[in-house]
């Protein structure tokens, strides 16, 4: 008796140090390539990477006109419970003011944040995860000369088991891919810029896919359009299947417009998205229309009929 | 009793008529149609923006009538009993925000009546008519439900 019972604590200590293990958050950067990042960011770069992935979208702060007070209070409201956009704005006591580059990597390319917690993937860094650390320099130079502005955004509003952060790290390791976008050789400059700006920065893929019960992208129907996570409506389908008819100046059209070859004008959070590409250059629009109208044909999930 | 079956024949007839009608009026669809009708009117001015039609003066103020017009008629196609049903994108902050959206309506309806007056030329028509698209996008973004 005595000794099953030491057996069994012995599988739940080796299980817990296993999911420990498995859950360990695991930085990007770190020692000398952590030193080597606070040096020689480059804000007017910056300020392109910050339109290319769009963090004023999620981090301004709502009701103001000002793209550039990234004090945060965004809500998301998901299956999982209600996440809130965090202040980002250089305040010292509120925002990441105190923050070294190389923790703006980690947060970017791991999700994991400066003590070591791992953030939720409503923060795109399934994305960002791809991004060239020297793009994370450059936006950290950037974000450095914006307004300071007072205030932390509230917590998340999650119930469990989704509130146990430490979890994620199970997640990450089913979805979170490292593996930085290298250019193609057989494709095209211009093809190469478009991938990384749509598959590193953009992340137009986290609301342009359907998602699984465990909120992971499905890789099969990525860009095939689905169910919007935030509620009622649907995301369109970015494929061939969805946008076969248009010409690649259609797609860049809407990029910096919002309107569409029909000159319907989008809505929802698009019209928002619109406003980060509408500031990067011609070229860079024109180079994710590229790379977009490369993607081939997908079917995304079944619509539900239309509802009288 | 031939009498009584008559009278309920045209009873039926004439209420399915009612809701044909009904059905035609419906908000809903009404204001899809008239959602239509904004982004067909603003196809040719877009080509000649884009400089794949020629500039044409008489096209450019028709299209802004339309807009004009379709502003004013606006709020009155979002009634409180046209929340749900024919697949509307209406989304329910048109209702709980009803004020600000009437005044989109109202920004949109602005713009196009001051560029009826601004535009004369393909130079005034370059530099005026985009502030006027400007305005669908603001309304969509807060109003509009994500919808391929």
């Amino acid at each position: 008796m005595k000794r099953l019972f030491s057996a069994l604590l012995l599988v739940a200590i080796v299980g817990l140090g296993l999911f420990w293990w498995l859950t360990r958050p695991i930085m990007a950067v770190t020692g000398a390539q952590a030193a080597a990042l606070e040096q020689g960011g480059d804000a007017g770069r910056g300020e392109l990477v910050f339109n290319a992935g769009g963090c004023a979208s999620c981090h301004a702060t709502p009701g103001q006109p000002d793209r550039k007070r990234l004090g945060g209070g965004l809500q998301l409201k998901t299956a999982f419970g209600t996440f809130v956009a965090p202040n980002i704005s250089p305040s010292q006591a509120d925002g990441i003011g105190s923050w070294k580059t190389a923790d703006l990597a980690n947060a970017m390319l791991r999700g994991v944040s400066p003590d070591g917690a791992h953030y939720y993937p409503a923060f795109p860094y399934t994305t960002y995860a791809h991004a060239k650390p020297e793009d994370v320099r450059d936006l950290m130079a950037y974000l450095r000369t914006l307004p300071s502005v007072d205030g932390k955004a509230p917590a998340h509003e999650l119930s469990f088991p989704f509130s146990f952060r430490r979890g994620i790290g199970l997640w990450k390791t089913v979805f979170l891919d490292t593996t930085p976008i290298r250019d193609e050789p057989g494709k095209s400059a211009e093809w190469n810029r478009g991938r990384y700006l749509v598959d590193a920065l953009g992340h137009c893929a986290e609301c342009h896919s359907p998602r699984n019960p465990a909120g992971g992208i499905v890789a099969a129907q990525r860009y095939a359009g689905g169910p919007d996570a935030e509620g009622r409506g649907w995301v369109p389908n970015i494929t061939a299947k969805g946008i076969g008819s248009w010409s690649k100046g259609d797609v860049s059209e809407l990029l910096a417009t919002g309107f569409t070859p029909e000159y319907d004008s989008v809505g929802s959070s698009m019209a928002d998205v619109v406003r980060n590409t509408g500031a990067l250059p011609k070229a860079d629009r024109d180079a994710m229309a590229e790379y977009l109208k490369s993607l081939p044909a997908v079917d995304g999930p079944p619509r539900p009929p239309k509802k009288d | 009793m031939i009498r009584g079956i008559l009278v309920a024949g045209a009873l039926v007839a004439g209420l399915s008529t009612v809701s044909a009608v009904m059905a035609q009026s419906d908000p809903i669809t009404e204001r899809q149609q008239a959602m239509k009708g904004l982004s067909q009117a603003a196809r040719a001015p877009g080509a000649m923006l884009k400089g794949e039609a020629p500039f044409d003066l008489a096209t450019v103020q028709t299209t802004l009538k339309t807009f004009a017009d379709t502003a004013k008629a606006g709020p009155a196609l979002f009634p409180d009993n046209s929340k749900t049903g024919h697949d509307t994108a209406a989304l329910p902050a048109v209702w709980t925000n009803k004020a600000d959206f009437n005044m989109q309506f109202a920004k949109f309806g602005e713009a196009a009546v001051a560029a009826q007056a601004s535009i004369k030329d393909e130079a005034s028509f370059k530099a005026n008519f985009p502030n006027v698209l400007k305005t669908c996008g603001g309304c969509h973004e807060t109003y509009r439900a994500k919808k391929s």
